[in-house]
């Protein structure tokens, strides 16, 4: 293979996988180290409280469009997200449905259309929530999806093969350092969160498939800002900082530690918690569509928006459906100004429109606004 | 640069940090996350990886991947050459995959782009590397451990910062004298010949899982990262994980306080980004003489560690944890070199450092980036990328015929070499702005404050235009860079809204900065433009001595020097008349000249927009 005559010589000297040293290795390796670590738990992670809180009701009101992450590294960004998510109950989905659609559901693919057509029963199997991290510097094809190279080679037949997107289908995407990422990608990004379709139209491929997800964008504002448009299109923003309590941090390091030496142990101590919160969040789910809205709310959040001077209504609908989620997180029928409060900052920080030399602080400036508005 | 020479304490008799490193790493490679080693390459760079492969237990994977190692090889996908050939598809697995369980050495780390380094970090966060395929995603396990060999100098771009952050030691090998004791090594057969450490770091394997918990240890670890200004708390944990390694390495189940300076010394030092304000030179001296780290330490240091975890301790624990945590401080600053400690120790500011963290110049250096403008039809030439998609479109509707003309062909895909599309792109270079201000005596008469509001009205607009930044300021005797190139225009606003103005005015010494940052921006492929406000009078030579005459030669002779780089420029005249100075000053430069008394700042920013725009 010729890749392989490239390769640095102390790896040709290597015993080919297979043989009996390698096997052994393997298996010494896999000893000390789980061959797939778990996640760390959820409900194990310290603080992190808006984050948490931020993540949670973008998962149990997907359309509120993707959430950002904005701080320090190790915070525990991703940590939060694939906890989450293996929180979550396995989904049913469609087998052999190549975008994991659910029951009922209906794409453009073989299996699918056999379905609809009812030509083909429709079976379900199970599948874990999934998490899809969008590493930087990841092609488009990549992303979207592309030719499906085996049947093009082999058979001469022009196929798709789903991308990133359609793994994410009803589940997370992760993207870490999203000011970092071509913009080009993250328009691409924001514009399939929010239709929740992806359309492929190139290399004479012409294919849409549903992919609606969670989008979590990540970021060190120190490295660099996202562009305002970009922005405005994430559903919530959270800034997260070290804790600079001590004990606290202590906390974190301790529980790691623990985690890393047992992993099954630890998940176990932690899955009554996690159990708790994942009913917690169907119930939410389940009581959402039934949660009102009363007309003073709506009002209070125009007059919120207008007094913060926020461009556009998305930020009323986010503010508007952030707190319908909050309401229904903790099993409230009624969305009251509480809920309004609590979520505001989130759904409006990235929204003010600012001198881009301005540091002072967009939360404290919503929070003067909250004042204003609530306290008359 | 000098070493930190606490290292080598006693000949031969205590391990060194380099040696020390090699073993934890040796021991548990995934959990430490590895090593960020800054060396040249060069003897003492070989020794340690040879040592470090030596000790490693037989037949533990080592690859070593290039900065510039594609998708399909790093992950793992579809074997292109081997497609081809065959006929039918043919996987190859990831070099991460492949590494399971041991060392990815990482080559010419510093110029790794972005996109490489988020990979791989990847694989060290989870422990799995996932190859997609058919849509369906295969994980395969990956739990290594990266040597990522940085060799970049103090001005190029750092280690990409996603991978920095996980990579548990920060190892400067600096000279020889530094070198491991390797002449127990067959540098040219280290795989037959077992390391002195094997032994040893086979014991710790086994010995690790029982280190136990210590609190007061945690938490002295915790507060020396807090006040050293490290936001991550990846550091303080991978420091405990180091601590834990070292005293597995010791043969004992409890981490002592050796073990965590040790630790400080290797993971939190290097990552100091302030000094917390105390007096250092006692605790410099008490870091080095616990520093040998060997067996006998204090007698106290031996109740510190097993099962401290019963609550009626937590009082004492904690008042030893601080007593504990200024000893780290202490251990921590041995691993500082002289100048970055002064550095930190004089501003409580965070260094620029993180500022250029994620850009990548790697990236770029390739040509082969941008935005992808479709493919056509070409030969395959060094550089360029195949569009597999489109060759094999365009080979598709032949297949039938060829096979035909041809019926003696093996099976498989008959490609010729007119089928070959490769991608196109176009690259959008990034630009970066250089303000060089004068702050000089002179300046601040007259209008330093309107300077500073010029240049604010100039960063809004590099804000739309999503442009780079940098500031250099010179006053006194030299030029000073304010600010690396960096995006983030509220670090331009606050380096600039602490500028003091007076002194002399070394204007060589501005335009030398420039040239100097210019060639560096160039390099990394994006375009310098220079905008100098200044009124011209030199009066500072470039060797920092005063004199009029001497000070306007060498300006004009590095103005010279900028006009040969061939990089747009804009020279705004500050002084209250035009001067004939500044002009010729912007003609030897071949700059744009304004001046500021006919302009009020607005006008000057649609100037410089104008002018980035021509450039």
């Amino acid at each position: 293979m010729e890749r392989h005559a490239g390769l640095p010589s102390n790896e040709a000297d290597a015993p080919p996988s297979g043989s009996p040293s390698r096997t052994a290795v393997r298996r010494r390796a896999t000893a000390t180290s789980p061959p797939m670590r778990r996640a760390y738990p959820f409900s194990a992670i310290v603080g992190q409280d808006e984050m948490k809180r931020a993540i949670l009701i973008a998962a149990i009101e997907p359309a509120i469009g993707g959430v950002l992450v904005f701080g320090d590294r190790g915070t525990g960004k991703s940590t939060a997200v694939r906890g989450l998510a293996a929180l979550l109950p396995a989904m049913p989905a469609v087998s052999g449905c190549g975008y994991g659609c659910a029951l009922g559901e209906s794409c453009d693919c073989d299996t699918c259309r056999a379905i609809l057509a009812g030509t083909r029963q429709a079976r379900v199997r199970r599948v874990p929530v999934p998490v899809v991290d969008l590493p930087l510097g990841a092609s488009e094809d990549r992303v979207i999806g592309a030719l499906d190279l085996e049947r093009a080679l082999t058979q001469g037949v022009r196929r798709f093969e789903p991308g990133l997107l359609a793994r994410a289908h009803r589940g997370f995407l992760y993207i870490d350092e999203v000011n970092l990422l071509e913009d080009h990608l993250v328009d691409l990004l924001i514009d399939v969160a929010a239709s929740g379709e992806n359309v492929v139209e190139r290399e004479g491929l012409s294919v849409r498939h549903p992919a609606r997800f969670v989008l979590i964008g990540s970021g060190n504002p120190e490295e660099g800002e996202l562009r305002p448009q970009l922005l405005d299109r994430f559903g919530l923003s959270v800034e997260v900082r070290t804790p600079g309590d001590i004990a606290q941090r202590v906390q974190v390091v301790k529980r790691r530690d623990a985690f890393e030496r047992d992993p099954i142990e630890f998940t176990r101590a932690w899955d009554k918690e996690d159990a708790r919160i994942r009913r917690r969040l169907l119930a939410a789910r389940a009581r959402l569509a039934a949660t009102q809205v009363p007309d003073a709310t709506l009002e209070r959040a125009a007059r919120l928006c207008v007094n913060l001077g926020t461009d556009g209504l998305r930020g009323e609908l986010t503010l508007v459906r952030a707190a319908r989620a909050q309401a229904a997180w903790q099993g409230e029928a009624v969305v009251a100004d509480h809920h309004l409060r609590q979520v505001a900052a989130s759904a409006l920080r990235h929204r003010l429109r600012r001198d881009p030399l301005d540091d002072s602080g967009s939360t404290e400036r919503i929070d003067r606004a909250l004042a204003e508005v609530f306290d008359d | 640069m000098a070493a930190p020479d606490a290292r080598v304490t006693a000949e031969g008799a205590a391990p060194t940090d380099a040696d020390w490193a090699l073993r934890i790493v040796a021991v548990d490679p995934a959990g430490t996350g590895g090593v960020r080693l800054r060396a040249a390459p060069g003897r003492a760079r070989d020794d340690w990886l040879a040592a470090l492969r030596a000790a490693l237990p037989a037949g533990t994977p080592w690859q070593r991947v290039p900065s510039h190692i594609g998708d399909e090889r790093l992950l793992g996908g579809i074997d292109l050459a081997g497609t081809l050939r065959r006929g039918h598809l043919v996987m190859q697995p990831g070099v991460l995959a492949q590494a399971h369980g041991g060392v990815v050495v990482l080559a010419m780390a510093e110029r790794c782009g972005a996109g490489v380094a988020a990979r791989i970090a990847q694989a060290v966060d989870t422990g799995t590397t996932r190859l997609q395929h058919a849509g369906a995603a295969v994980a395969s396990p990956a739990c290594i451990g990266v040597v990522a060999l940085d060799e970049g100098m103090a001005d190029d771009a750092p280690l990409q910062a996603t991978l920095s952050e996980r990579l548990g030691i920060d190892l400067r090998l600096v000279d020889s004298r530094d070198r491991l004791d390797v002449s127990a090594i067959d540098s040219a057969d280290v795989t037959t010949r077992p390391s002195p450490h094997r032994v040893e770091v086979d014991r710790a394997r086994s010995l690790l899982p029982q280190v136990e918990a210590n609190d007061s240890i945690v938490a002295a670890l915790c507060e020396a990262a807090q006040a050293l200004g490290i936001a991550s708390l990846r550091a303080p944990w991978l420091a405990w994980r180091v601590a834990c390694v070292a005293a597995a390495l010791e043969g004992r189940r409890d981490v002592r306080a050796a073990d965590a300076a040790l630790a400080a010394r290797l993971v939190l030092g290097p990552r100091a980004r302030t000094w917390p304000q105390q007096p250092q030179a006692p605790e410099k001296a008490d870091a080095s003489d616990d520093h040998p780290a060997a067996e006998p330490q204090d007698p106290h240091d031996g109740d510190d560690a097993p099962g401290s975890q019963e609550t009626g301790r937590q009082e004492d624990a904690a008042e030893r944890a601080q007593e504990m945590s200024e000893r780290l401080l202490g251990a921590a600053a041995v691993t500082l070199p002289g100048a970055l400690l002064a550095s930190i120790a004089g501003s409580a500011e965070t260094p620029q450092r993180s500022a250029a963290g994620g850009r990548s110049g790697g990236a770029r250096r390739s040509g082969a980036r941008g935005r992808p403008i479709g493919s056509a039809r070409g030969a395959l030439r060094g550089g360029v990328r195949l569009d597999l998609l489109a060759t094999l479109r365009a080979a598709a509707p032949w297949q039938t015929l060829r096979r035909r003309e041809a019926p003696s062909q093996p099976v498989g895909l008959l490609v010729r070499s007119d089928d070959f599309h490769v991608r196109r792109f176009r690259e959008q270079r990034e630009s970066t702005t250089v303000f060089a201000v004068d702050a000089s005596g002179s300046q601040a008469l007259h209008r330093l404050a309107e300077t500073k509001g010029a240049v604010e009205l100039l960063l809004a607009d590099c804000y739309v235009r999503r442009d780079r930044v940098a500031v250099i300021a010179f006053r006194g005797v030299q030029a000073q860079l304010l600010l690396a190139p960096t995006r983030s225009l509220v670090h331009a606003r606050r380096s600039l809204a602490g500028l003091p103005g007076g002194g002399g005015t070394p204007l060589a010494s501005g335009l030398v900065a420039a040239c100097e940052l210019a060639g560096k921006i160039m390099r990394d492929g994006g375009t310098p433009l220079l905008v100098l406000l200044t009124d011209g009078s030199a009066n500072v030579a470039l060797d920092g001595s005063g004199g009029r005459q001497q000070a306007l030669a060498d300006a004009l002779a590095a103005a010279k020097a900028w006009a040969r780089i061939g990089a747009g420029a804009l020279l705004v005249d500050t002084a209250p008349r035009a001067h004939a100075q500044a002009q010729a000053l912007a003609g030897a430069m071949q700059a744009r000249y304004v001046a500021l008394p006919d302009a009020d700042a607005h006008l000057l920013a649609r100037t410089i927009a104008g002018g980035a725009a021509n450039a």
